[in-house]
């Protein structure tokens, strides 16, 4: 796996990003704490399932060995993701899904737009594509965190632990290593370090707007980009590849 | 109390929804439907949503949602509603803001009308070309 080219890794890391993300949010589905917000969260989930396919059909492409989207996503291991940790985190309670989107929209929008104007036309093409629906859920989460943040006592203090708990995941997001680097110096992404800025200074922004504390510095996980993941991803991954692994090849 | 009956249907419904081995995400129990029936309705005001599906046409009432504030109301609408490409425009009414004519009052407000064969444009014929009349 690891000989094949950064490109390769990088699209896995865009794909599996969205599609972690996408199925977490999925398990709200019927779960949602009112049918309209049931009804939300699912399709954010779909809109982040449709980016994945994009972006791992075109991985399959790049890596020519001729995997599809389909079986990159049900036939690797939680060793061949290459997602944040972030996204793969359980869903916990409404607060802690809202504080993990919140942080993961923020960055993603950020990411899209750099996107943008990649040398590579086709990663450029799907960032277009993506992030009009980006825009919306950086909205739609922002929003929510400031009417939990800036609401009752209780979801006050739960919207907070939420913010602390998952702050740890937060500093993957603009951690760079070879692959990156690699990509870099082609053009086709940007430093990560740039999403930095405008990243803080949203999420500030938003936390100060819902009377929440901005966390302090603190030691940061890292790992998910390599492979490395949570006890999570694969608890995650025996659902959701229950049925391809069972029934190699069915089809709906 | 539920008759024999409606019990022994119940419980053979129950058994039947258990065979299905459903994945835990679509294991709704009866206490969380419940609760998202009461957070709905209790909490948050309903919401009429209209929606104009081209520019040229008027607003259609497409149905209705729980919302606690307009902000929320347009964008529950938004996703409830216009995913497929239904819309350009939503508009959000406050259920409570609509006045409504009663079933009771249809003969008096309604039939003077239909008796006047003079009062309907039937008589002109329309050009195909005009749409939307």
């Amino acid at each position: 796996m690891s000989s094949v080219g950064p490109l390769f890794q990088y699209l896995l890391r865009l794909g599996d990003n969205c599609l972690i993300m996408g199925q977490r949010l999925s398990e709200w589905c019927g779960h949602g704490p009112a049918l309209e917000e049931d009804l939300a969260l699912t399709n954010v989930a779909l809109d982040l399932i449709g980016q994945a396919r994009m972006w791992l059909s075109y991985a399959g492409e790049v890596e020519g060995a001729g995997r599809n989207e389909d079986q990159l996503a049900f036939l690797r291991d939680a060793g061949d993701f290459r997602n944040v940790l972030l996204v793969e985190q359980p869903n916990g309670n409404f607060a802690e899904t809202v504080a993990r989107q919140f942080f993961f929209d923020t960055w993603h929008y950020f990411l899209l737009r750099d996107l943008l104007r990649s040398a590579n036309s086709r990663i450029a093409e799907v960032a277009e594509k993506s992030i009009k629906e980006v825009t919306y859920h950086v909205r739609r989460s922002a929003d929510w965190v400031v009417r939990l943040g800036d609401g009752t006592r209780e979801s006050h203090a739960k919207m907070q632990v939420a913010v602390d708990t998952l702050w740890s995941y937060t500093g993957e997001l603009f951690a760079s290593d070879s692959v990156d680097e690699a990509l870099q110096e082609q053009g086709v992404s940007f430093a990560l370090t740039g999403l930095r800025e405008p990243w803080f200074a949203h999420v500030r922004s938003v936390l100060d707007e819902a009377t929440l504390t901005f966390p302090a510095e603190a030691w940061m996980q890292r790992g998910g980009k390599q492979g490395v993941h949570t006890e999570h991803l694969g608890y995650m991954l025996a659902q959701m590849q229950f049925l391809q692994r069972a029934y190699p090849g069915a089809q709906w | 109390m539920l008759r024999n009956k409606q019990r022994v249907k119940l419980r053979r419904w129950l058994e039947w929804w258990r065979t299905c081995n459903l994945p835990s995400m679509f294991a709704l129990t009866g206490r969380q439907i419940l609760g998202a029936t009461l957070l709905t309705s209790t909490e948050w005001p309903l919401w009429e949503i209209f929606i104009r599906s081209q520019h040229g046409l008027a607003h259609k009432h497409v149905g209705s949602l729980h919302a606690p504030d307009a902000e929320m109301a347009m964008r529950n609408a938004r996703d409830v509603y216009t995913r497929r490409n239904e819309g350009t425009s939503i508009w959000a009414v406050k259920s409570s803001d609509i006045t409504a004519s009663s079933p009771g009052e249809k003969d008096s407000l309604f039939e003077p009308a239909n008796s006047k064969i003079y009062r309907h444009p039937t008589f002109y014929e329309v050009p195909e070309e005009i749409k939307h009349i």
